[in-house]
């Protein structure tokens, strides 16, 4: 074994292309939660982000307009489990897993006439001698510009929950739909709101996969991720800042079994490409060890509300 | 013409057709693709093979596909579904079918089953037929000795079977020629089809100064990925794997190996139509046609270039064998002596590197 060969600049930035897709995903899904919505159907809105970007990428030529369609399409899937859950009141976890289900079928019919087919790639940003400086120059500023949109999003959040008006106003909906309601906040509008931000996070994440990192569109092609952001929310007991370091953390482990295995590690293959699964439910049991003292879940997380309640 | 003529001459045209249909019923031949038919690799050579029987038999042939099969169970429910459908002949085109083919094969005594790239044969109804690819790998293997500049060449594997050891080694022996100091590094995919993932294993290898990647899976994700690196300052070579991949034309893909299963389905087909189907098992390579090399680009030395067509024209002409002795098997047993020829037997089951390659095969 070499280990020699990997290069820990290029590792820590391949890591955070492939962290990028889970981090927008699941930083979508927190902001939902915290306003006491469970959506299981981040995998659903992932991937009809995915075909909807890549089929406005495509057809437009622009990987820009892509990606504000793959928003779009993956706000319109999320207000679709709105209304069935906020409007008329259906189960949440049945509505997200059929969410799932959905998506995943509806962006293989979509997808039909696109296999196969490239579509225009972002360039990675050129930022002058910054890009060439050692380690930093790779590192921080030698990305495509989702991945600084990203990071800038997770501070976003950060600041608009713990700062401003709206964000207490999104918290208190989702720790007490009734007191939020009591003292003349709209549960439901906000929810809506905080829905269809997620669903365009999830959707931006799709696209993430079919027009940076592949690029290219295949069948089910989120393999999973959008689970894994979901993960992720918990891991981070609902804050922005740990959503970064666990899809960071997650996003890691896969680059490094990679590199692992190209270095000619003497591990074997399947436990290598099980580990970043294996990892992820290592530290969802550790942390469920210690939610006893509950203080960190949304209190109204998954509950119906109605106003007449 | 009144309405009700015509409706009557239409019910009458539907009912008597089932009665004509038994004279002239075309020959149904049916396919079973392991990934999109827009794969740009396997699958779509595969396709392109059931179009030239489309076109070589015209009405006297009816053909129907189903892509994304799954290997394993689900395989064998698609395959059924396609025997009842009323195929005459069915193709399975990827290794893991092999079980599922046999297991419906012999619930199917009539219908005629084509399995691609294995070696079970368990029913006199079942033939199996691949390509020597490694053929075309060692012609490749030849190129990237001749390219690599950092020593290392990358081998992207979808599963360790025989057909992907074999092309490791061919193409692992064909560099060292050239380069002796070559360095082979082989990473498993576990996928036919998964561009994720593919890509992922590219950047991989490349981040690790890997500059010639080899894949033996079906998508074009790994050129994408030495495009990228190559606006990015690096220089990455890649080979089209199945299909020609010309999109990533003249670098970084630099040639290709191309599947060509025409000759063998229309050859195939044309028995079914005849009635002179026989089971065999088919290996056909660059003589047959059924391998071939795509345009191999001026951004290879041209000093490169003379010696892979130097070596097609060999191989071709029955002259050269890709695994011609003295080779070592990689713990340093002595496999073919000088001169020696390998037996396609062992070809079929290889399940061990040559020497100078470091790493295990999974298993």
């Amino acid at each position: 074994m070499d280990l020699s060969s990997i290069s820990p600049t290029l590792l820590i930035a391949s890591l955070m292309v492939a962290a990028t897709p889970i981090l927008l995903a699941a930083l979508g899904e927190m902001v939902v939660e915290k306003a006491g919505v469970l959506n299981l159907g981040v995998e659903g809105m992932m991937i009809m982000g995915a075909i909807s970007g890549f089929i406005a990428g495509v057809e437009t030529g622009s990987p820009w307009l892509g990606f504000f369609v793959a928003a779009i399409g993956g706000a319109a899937m999320a207000l679709l489990f709105g209304v069935l859950t906020q409007v008329l009141l259906s189960n949440q976890v049945a509505t997200g897993l059929a969410l799932t289900l959905f998506g995943l079928g509806l962006s293989s019919l979509f997808g039909q006439g696109y296999v196969g087919i490239k579509a225009n790639s972002l360039k990675r940003l050129d930022m002058g001698f910054l890009s060439d400086l050692p380690f930093f120059g790779r590192v921080v500023f030698g990305h495509d510009p989702i991945v600084y949109l990203s990071l800038l999003l997770v501070f976003a959040v950060w600041a608009f929950l713990k700062f401003t008006r709206a964000g207490l106003v999104l918290r208190a909906v989702g720790e007490s739909h009734d007191a939020a309601h009591a003292l003349g906040y709209h549960v439901r509008r906000v929810r809506m709101m905080a829905i269809a931000f997620g669903g365009a996070c999830a959707g931006l994440g799709g696209a993430y996969l079919s027009l940076v990192r592949v690029p290219q569109w295949t069948e089910g092609m989120t393999a999973g991720a959008g689970w894994i952001a979901l993960a992720i929310v918990v891991f981070a007991s609902w804050r922005a800042g740990r959503v970064l370091i666990g899809a960071y953390l997650f996003g890691g482990i896969v680059v490094l079994q990679l590199n692992l295995q190209t270095a000619g590690a003497k591990v074997p293959v399947e436990l290598l490409s099980a580990a970043p699964y294996l990892v992820t439910i290592i530290v969802l049991v550790l942390i469920s060890g210690r939610a006893g003292r509950g203080g960190d879940t949304p209190a109204d997380l998954g509950k119906p509300f109605h106003a007449s309640t | 013409m009144k309405l009700t003529t015509l409706l009557a001459g239409a019910m009458a045209l539907g009912l008597s057709t089932p009665v004509l249909a038994d004279a002239h019923d075309p020959v149904k031949v049916g396919f079973i693709y392991v990934g999109p038919i827009g794969d740009g690799g396997w699958t779509y050579q595969h396709d392109q093979g059931r179009l030239a029987v489309e076109a070589e038999y015209g009405d006297k042939v009816e053909t129907v596909f189903q892509e994304s099969v799954p290997e394993g169970a689900d395989a064998e429910r698609a395959i059924t579904q396609m025997a009842l459908g009323g195929a005459d002949i069915i193709f399975t085109t990827s290794f893991g079918y092999g079980e599922a083919t046999n297991a419906v094969a012999a619930k199917f005594p009539d219908v005629k089953f084509e399995h691609a790239t294995g070696f079970m044969r368990e029913y006199p109804n079942v033939s199996t037929y691949d390509a020597r690819f490694y053929e075309g790998r060692a012609v490749t293997g030849t190129l990237a000795g001749y390219l690599t500049e950092t020593n290392k060449i990358g081998y992207i594997g979808s599963f360790p079977i025989p057909e992907v050891i074999q092309g490791i080694n061919a193409s692992y022996l064909h560099a060292k020629k050239i380069n002796p100091d070559v360095e082979m590094v082989v990473t498993w995919a576990y996928t036919w089809f998964d561009p994720a993932k593919e890509a992922d294993a590219a950047r991989a290898m490349i981040d690790q100064g890997v500059d010639v990647i080899l894949q033996h899976t079906d998508s074009t994700a790994p050129q994408a990925a030495a495009q990228e690196a190559n606006e990015n300052g690096g220089r990455v070579f890649t080979f089209g794997q199945a299909s020609d991949m010309a999109q990533f034309k003249p670098s970084p893909r630099v040639a290709s190996i191309i599947d060509d299963w025409a000759p063998y389905y229309i050859e195939r087909v044309g028995a079914v139509i005849d009635g002179t189907w026989e089971q065999q098992a088919s290996w056909g390579g660059m003589p047959e046609g059924e391998v071939v090399i795509g345009e191999i680009t001026d951004a290879v030395p041209a000093e490169a270039k003379a010696a892979a067509e130097e070596m097609i024209a060999a191989i071709t002409a029955g002259e050269y064998h890709p695994f011609t002795g003295p080779i070592n098997k990689q713990d340093g047993t002595p496999w073919l002596a000088d001169g020696e020829v390998a037996d396609d037997g062992t070809l079929a089951g290889m399940d061990f590197y040559v020497e100078g390659i470091s790493g295990d095969i999974p298993n």
